[in-house]
């Protein structure tokens, strides 16, 4: 067993570390969030010249073929900053998709682009009524004529504002909820029929509701061949972002704790720091744990998100969803308490903290849907009869 | 033992439902029940409403104006009024200052500043914490420098208070001020009431984490105050400001609100489908729901027996920081429920929202429940946070 990280990764690390600590400073990022976008491009190119962006593809694509373990430290490290730029949704997600499922055409055509910043792709694919279980898909797909018409409505998308493209799942035959029978297709921004409803969520970021109206599309538009159904793809990128998510969360919940140490250091009340009082060193132990915990599941998620065995790979994906949406909590609440009032202020990078962690937990199912998730998987591992 | 309301108490718990049934107006209600921003007016309205009933100070003895209730009486008219939607009464006038006023002020100040906040003439804020003096309340140090000149005896304050919730509407402030730096902490403390237009105030806001403006900063730079605003007196506010913390206890634990929000926690998880199912039916969401009622009915029960005892005048014990932490705590938690069960559509954001309509993302009622989630996190802190609370207890128990 071996939990050190090799040279290149390490440099990797300090590279996003320096990035985002000189060229997205808490300041920026305000102003960032402020402007009519949301996100920036200046940063985008930044992370492009750093290579972020093709990390998750093949060299032979034109990419650098990182692996997981890579996309883990980047996340990690750009975790404090809480970028707002499509890092998860477009380098992560949408190039992991078209990577493993993509024609060889439509990989050419789009990675390279996607790699170098000059293409934004997000996977507009969770509904309403899914709760973060992949597998949920109402959006509708049918045949017409050499193509295909569109019809759904696809929920808080995040980032989709940004993107040049979209990646729309949608079912060409049985219900939702059935493991088979989804397509991916990839649809323009200007679309006639495809309606976005941007809006900024709590966490600072712009995402959009995405409504198909009979949006036509042609047949050369489907993700991948014909003939197979994506949802293992789409399965497959949605853990890998799981996994990745992770990997921010944990970022984020280190500068959490970190920040709070250094309150609970300096803050004086009753003639002394905070951190005297035993009830609060407890409280911070127990912040300590759960990052712990959440360090551990983050390398497993990471080790786990390319596991061909289904259940194995779910399994460890959602016990990791679970213990790291339950740190996301305990962290970002106690946080704020023991800050005080000033936890409660926006001009504290503490209350962002909170938010961002909030919006993780929900994101990618929630605890209560990957916990049964998991008892789900693990329950059939039982012997019936002793 | 018995645990019935009397028949008289019963009664009067009608006569508050019907009351509220018929005054309180559909879209003011709307915004309580859906936690959408009240605007100032929103709160005036109401308040004006109560004092039209001679409810404007439910917790007020006949001779100063008030409806003379005892503590059960009280319980039940903030529950009922919770329950329909109603807003909660802005404390600072009503449940903080005017005690004081009554208990220490002059029969002048009595006369002069009653009559305004029971019926919403004036609005009040509460200037006790400053940025170095939170839970160490006693170390404030915004000062009061007592003087005699051609206009009269006066104060001249100088320092900042902070976190003051609503100051942006207040016509004036009740402050805690330093009126002796050379004695100990507490015993150099005065309460005085400060007009809010005296030249040398400024307020400026402070954006909480859910992006409203709520709270803020108040400066005094040679604010002069006259010295018939002096509460009781020079030196001795600490006694009046512990006074009025121990003072206001039937609503600390929030059961009416509870009540309410476990209603509506029920309503958008029978909406909200899992697997094609209403969440309600979902086992794991259900028994979260179930184990958060459970534990309001207990302090349900607790409340009441605090209220008995009271009633009894037995001495209360550490009951009020009991009530305040198991009370915020289950606030808290519903709140945690509530965006779990909107899921994603938590996420939109919604600041000061005063109104629900022009929203077409997600279900209506999820408008604003993140922001909500956000803003409820005060609960634990502010009030002498629950940590505060907890030694407060433990000091009582350990004695040591
Ligand atoms: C939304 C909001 C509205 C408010 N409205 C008003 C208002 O209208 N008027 C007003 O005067 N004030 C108001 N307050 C201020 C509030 O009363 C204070 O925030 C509160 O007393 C805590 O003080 P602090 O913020 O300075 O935190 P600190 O006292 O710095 O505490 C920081 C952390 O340390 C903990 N802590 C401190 N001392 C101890 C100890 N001895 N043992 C264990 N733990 C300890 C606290 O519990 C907290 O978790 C408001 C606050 C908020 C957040």
């Amino acid at each position: 067993m071996d939990f050190s990280f090799s040279e290149e990764q390490q440099q990797l690390q300090d590279a996003i570390a320096r990035f985002v600590q000189g060229d997205y400073s808490f300041e920026r990022r305000h102003k960032i969030l402020k402007s009519a976008d949301g996100w920036s491009r200046e940063v985008w190119q930044g992370l492009a010249d750093l290579g972020v962006l093709a990390m998750n593809i093949p060299e032979a694509d034109g990419g650098l073929g990182y692996g997981p373990i890579e996309a883990l430290l980047a996340m990690q490290s750009a975790g404090p900053a809480m970028l707002c730029e499509p890092l998860l949704d477009s380098a992560v997600i949408a190039t992991a998709l078209v990577r493993d499922f993509g024609s060889p055409e439509q990989r050419a055509e789009l990675l390279p682009a996607m790699g170098s910043g000059e293409r934004i792709v997000v996977l507009a694919h969770t509904e309403a009524a899914g709760r973060g279980q992949a597998v949920w898909v109402e959006t509708s797909a049918k045949k017409s004529g050499d193509g295909y018409v569109l019809s759904g409505h696809k929920a808080v998308v995040s980032l989709a504002p940004a993107a040049d493209e979209l990646l729309v799942s949608a079912r060409v035959s049985g219900q939702p909820g059935d493991a088979e029978g989804v397509a991916v297709f990839r649809v323009a921004k200007d679309a006639s029929g495809l309606a976005l409803k941007p809006f900024k969520t709590l966490d600072g970021r712009r995402a959009a509701d995405v409504v198909l109206a009979d949006v036509k599309v042609p047949a050369s538009s489907l993700l991948g061949a014909p003939t197979v159904s994506a949802n293992v793809a789409i399965d497959r990128a949605l853990d890998l972002g799981l996994a990745a998510v992770c990997a921010e969360a944990l970022g984020v919940m280190e500068a959490t704790v970190n920040a709070t140490i250094e309150y609970l250091k300096t803050r004086q009340q009753f003639g002394q720091p905070i951190g005297r009082f035993q009830a609060l060193q407890h409280r911070t132990a127990d912040m300590l744990l759960h990052l712990e915990q959440s360090r551990s599941m983050a390398y497993l998620a990471a080790m786990h998100c390319n596991v061909a065995d289904d259940t194995q790979r779910r399994k460890t994906l959602s016990a990791a969803k679970v213990v790291i949406g339950n740190a996301c909590r305990f962290i970002g609440q106690q946080a704020v308490q023991l800050h005080g009032g000033m936890g409660m202020t926006e001009e504290l990078n503490v209350s962002h903290f909170f938010k961002r962690l909030m919006a993780i937990e929900l994101s990618f199912g929630d605890t209560d849907t990957h916990l049964q998730r998991f008892a789900a998987l693990t329950q059939r591992d039982i012997p019936l009869a002793a | 033992m018995d645990l019935t309301f009397t028949p008289e108490e019963q009664a009067f718990r009608e006569e508050v439902r019907a009351f509220v049934r018929e005054k309180l107006p559909a879209a003011l209600r709307h915004k309580v029940v859906n936690s959408l921003r009240l605007t100032r007016d929103d709160h005036v309205m109401w308040q004006r409403t109560l004092h039209e009933r001679g409810w404007g100070g439910p917790g007020w003895p006949k001779e100063h104006g008030g409806p003379g209730w005892n503590a059960v009486q009280q319980y039940i008219f903030e529950e009922e009024c919770a329950s329909a939607g109603a807003p909660r009464l802005i404390p600072f006038g009503i449940k903080m200052v005017a005690p004081v006023i009554m208990a220490f002020g002059s029969p002048e100040q009595q006369k002069r500043f009653l009559p305004d906040i029971s019926s919403a003439r004036k609005w009040w804020c509460q200037g006790y914490s400053e940025p170095g003096s939170g839970s160490d309340l006693a170390s404030l140090k915004t000062r009061a420098v007592r003087g005699l000149d051609k206009d009269g005896d006066h104060f001249i304050v100088n320092g900042q208070k902070t976190w003051t919730t609503l100051g942006q509407h207040a016509d004036w402030i009740f402050c805690l001020v330093r009126t002796d730096p050379q004695a100990k902490a507490q015993r150099g403390i005065s309460f005085l009431l400060i007009d809010m237009k005296s030249p040398g105030i400024t307020v400026r806001p402070i954006i909480t984490l859910d992006g409203a403006h709520e709270v803020n900063e108040v400066w005094f730079e040679n604010v002069r105050v006259p010295a018939e605003n002096l509460i009781g007196e020079e030196n001795k506010g600490w006694t009046y400001a512990k006074f009025l913390l121990g003072h206001e206890r039937s609503n600390i634990a929030g059961i009416g609100i509870s009540k309410r929000e476990i209603e509506r926690l029920k309503r958008v998880a029978a909406t909200e489908k899992k697997n094609g199912k209403p969440l309600l039916e979902d086992s794991l969401f259900s028994a979260k729901i179930a184990q958060i009622e459970v534990d309001l009915m207990a302090l349900e029960m607790t409340n009441l027996r605090v209220l008995s005892d009271e009633a009894n005048e037995k001495a209360p014990g550490p009951a009020a920081s009991i009530l305040k932490i198991k009370g915020t705590e289950i606030q808290q938690a519903i709140t945690e429920l509530l965006v779990a069960a909107v899921g994603p559509y938590a996420l939109p954001y919604k600041a000061e929202s005063e109104s629900d309509e022009e929203g077409d993302i997600g279900p209506r009622y999820a408008a604003g429940l993140g922001a909500h989630y956000c803003n409820m996190r005060k609960l634990s802190i502010f009030g002498g946070s629950n940590e505060i609370q907890k030694n407060i207890i433990s000091q009582q128990l350990l004695g040591l």
